[in-house]
């Protein structure tokens, strides 16, 4: 008999205290998966974000660094211009990312670190409550607009990958969705497209990965992934951005 | 034969003492009065095998630090007075971490955009927690170009040692000021392995997982760490008070000062002993810890001490003198800060005065 399947090596056979139905249980494991499939284990160091997923290293089971609120790019890029033979990749939520952490982002990008970056949209800020977040849908109910998002008041849903995908020294972007079988197996193969690119020096990339928040959404959880595909996927359309 | 010596200014000799002392990395943000800081590096830390990155804010700079420091490399970043505010975040969290660096206050006037010129009202900042927390770094204030320059030795080690942040509080005046440099003969040069320390993080290869964090949900943990570095601070404190006192013995009246205004008073306190008036100077070197312990042994003795701080603030290191003093001898004040330095004229006058 041929073994086919096992728990990945990179991933710590504990339970998470992540809500039901959430995402990033699911891009936890991809990252696993996709770091034991590279051989990449004793080379990878993980920067984890401020947010829902801060303890992802009570998660993974490889070098892991903590990052102040949004500044995951700027630490990533001290570890790798340190260690350049490392493996270094960010895994950070929209508000760390695209709010508090957007120039750190911005400018990682445009330097063209040979980093990777995982990105978890999941329109709303978890770990806080609930709140908006720069990807919040217009209309969406948040804790901090519950009338919805309005453009007049707190702008439009912020469409980072397509704005990081403008800067030269961008090698990959692509958004990818948790939100079927089908599409997670895609989201896989993005994020190992990311991890690849940096094994061969080829510099930024980065998958944003859209993922459900039944708890903030206030959906149960076969909503919210039905509203990824109706709704939001509408908002930031799939595929390969650059 | 005696070594030649080298002329520069106090922010090239800080640079140049940092490269010489292993620092291999360094990110920056232009400022002044610490431009000629960041210039050097530029310039010289790659040919010595290092990364020089100019960030594209004080924030990322020092979280660059944050990580290349976590990865092994011995890592400084710089600054004056604004954007050592902004650095604050990072410093919290590279003591959180308990990750050694190097973090340089070229200081300017406050508060917020203040202008330029020297001055010493970042005092406070530097010495208590300047981010949010219970931590402290190790603080050094050198007074001439060499020092800035042998400080940088210092610093890195003593980050190392405590795995702390340190920092060495210059100012305007001395970033700016040209001296004769007398080299070590320690120099690091060329590419610089980092040596292996068993939290950095390399890749898990040959051993378990390491995690840098700074993050202690559970109940009781976070305690139980701030315990751990209030354990290293009272090591600190025992161990790292580091003050030049001048005439000590006979002095009755002893000024306090430190860095470009210890300068500025030792040559006050000169030209007073010429004409005969029996007047000290402590200048502080450690900043934190604070040299409390000198201060408390003259403050023991039978004599009749006064002593006056000079400072270019409106009196912020008086109070770690007053704190050491504990109300047993007087203590005067003399300071200006937002451009205006107490001048050897005024600390001789303010001595006169006192001395009536």
């Amino acid at each position: 008999m041929k073994k086919i399947f096992s728990y990945p090596k990179s991933l710590k056979n504990v339970p998470t205290h992540y809500c039901p139905g959430c995402g990033h249980g699911i891009a936890h494991r991809l990252v696993a998966e996709i770091v034991d499939e590279l051989g990449i284990r004793e080379k990878v160091i993980a920067v984890a974000p401020v947010g829902c997923a801060v303890v992802a290293y009570d998660y993974w089971d490889f070098d892991c660094c903590e990052a102040a609120h949004g500044r995951a790019a700027a630490v990533a890029t001290g570890i790798k211009r340190a260690r350049p033979g490392n493996i270094v990749f960010t895994y950070q939520g929209d508000g760390d990312l695209a709010a508090i952490g957007t120039n750190e982002t911005i400018h990682a990008a445009n330097r063209g670190e040979n980093i990777s970056i995982v990105f978890i949209n999941n329109a709303v800020y978890g770990m806080t409550g609930g709140q908006l977040a720069p990807t919040t849908l217009l209309g969406q109910k948040t804790a901090t607009t519950p009338e919805g998002r309005k453009a007049g008041s707190e702008g439009f849903p912020l469409k980072i990958s397509e704005m990081l995908a403008r800067l030269p020294a961008v090698k990959y972007i692509e958004r990818v969705s948790l939100h079927s079988p089908q599409e997670v197996i895609k989201a896989k193969k993005a994020i190992k497209q990311a991890f690849l690119n940096q094994v061969n020096n080829l510099g930024f990339s980065l998958v944003e990965v859209l993922s459900a928040c039944p708890t903030y959404w206030d959906m149960p959880a076969k909503n919210a992934l039905d509203w990824i595909r109706d709704v939001m996927s509408k908002e930031f359309p799939l595929g390969r951005i650059k | 034969m005696a070594k030649s010596k080298i002329l520069m200014t106090g922010n090239e000799a800080i640079a140049l003492g940092a490269i010489d002392a292993g620092c291999r990395f360094y990110a920056g943000y232009p400022i002044t009065p610490q431009n000629e800081l960041t210039a050097f590096m530029a310039k010289n830390m790659p040919k010595a095998g290092g990364v020089f990155i100019q960030a594209e804010s004080e924030l990322a700079a020092v979280n660059m630090v944050l990580g290349a420091s976590a990865a092994g490399a011995r890592a400084m970043t710089s600054s004056s007075s604004p954007g050592i505010s902004l650095k604050q975040e990072g410093i919290s969290y590279i003591a959180g971490c308990r990750l050694p660096a190097v973090i340089v206050n070229v200081m300017r006037g406050g508060p917020g955009l203040g202008n330029i010129m020297p001055a010493q009202s970042d005092y406070f900042q530097a010495t208590r927690s300047g981010g949010h927390g219970d931590y402290h770094c190790l603080v050094l204030a050198p007074y001439s170009v060499q020092e800035a320059y042998d400080f940088m030795f210092k610093a890195f080690a003593l980050a190392d040692k405590y795995r702390n942040p340190v920092m060495i509080l210059g100012d305007g005046m001395l970033g700016q000021m040209m001296e004769p440099l007398q080299l070590s003969d320690n120099r690091k040069t060329g590419n610089q392995k980092p040596k292996t320390k068993i939290w950095m993080l390399t890749g898990c290869r040959g051993r378990k997982p390491n995690v840098v964090k700074s993050f202690y949900l559970q109940e009781g943990d976070l305690e139980k760490f701030n315990l751990t570095l209030q354990k290293e601070y009272r090591l600190i404190r025992q161990n790292e008070q580091l003050y030049e006192g001048i005439f000590l013995k006979d002095a009755k009246i002893i000024i306090v000062a430190y860095g470009t205004m210890a300068r500025i008073a030792k040559g006050a306190v000169k030209k007073l002993r010429k004409a005969g008036k029996k007047i000290g100077l402590i200048r502080p070197i450690s900043l934190w810890p604070f040299p409390g312990n000198i201060f408390r042994r003259l403050a023991a003795s039978p004599k009749r001490l006064s002593f006056l701080v000079v400072e270019m603030s409106y009196g912020q290191m008086i109070e770690d003198v007053l704190l050491s003093l504990n109300g047993k001898s007087p203590v005067e004040f003399l300071g200006r800060s937002g451009g205006g330095i107490p001048s050897e004229e005024e600390i001789i006058n303010k001595i006169k005065i006192l001395m009536k």
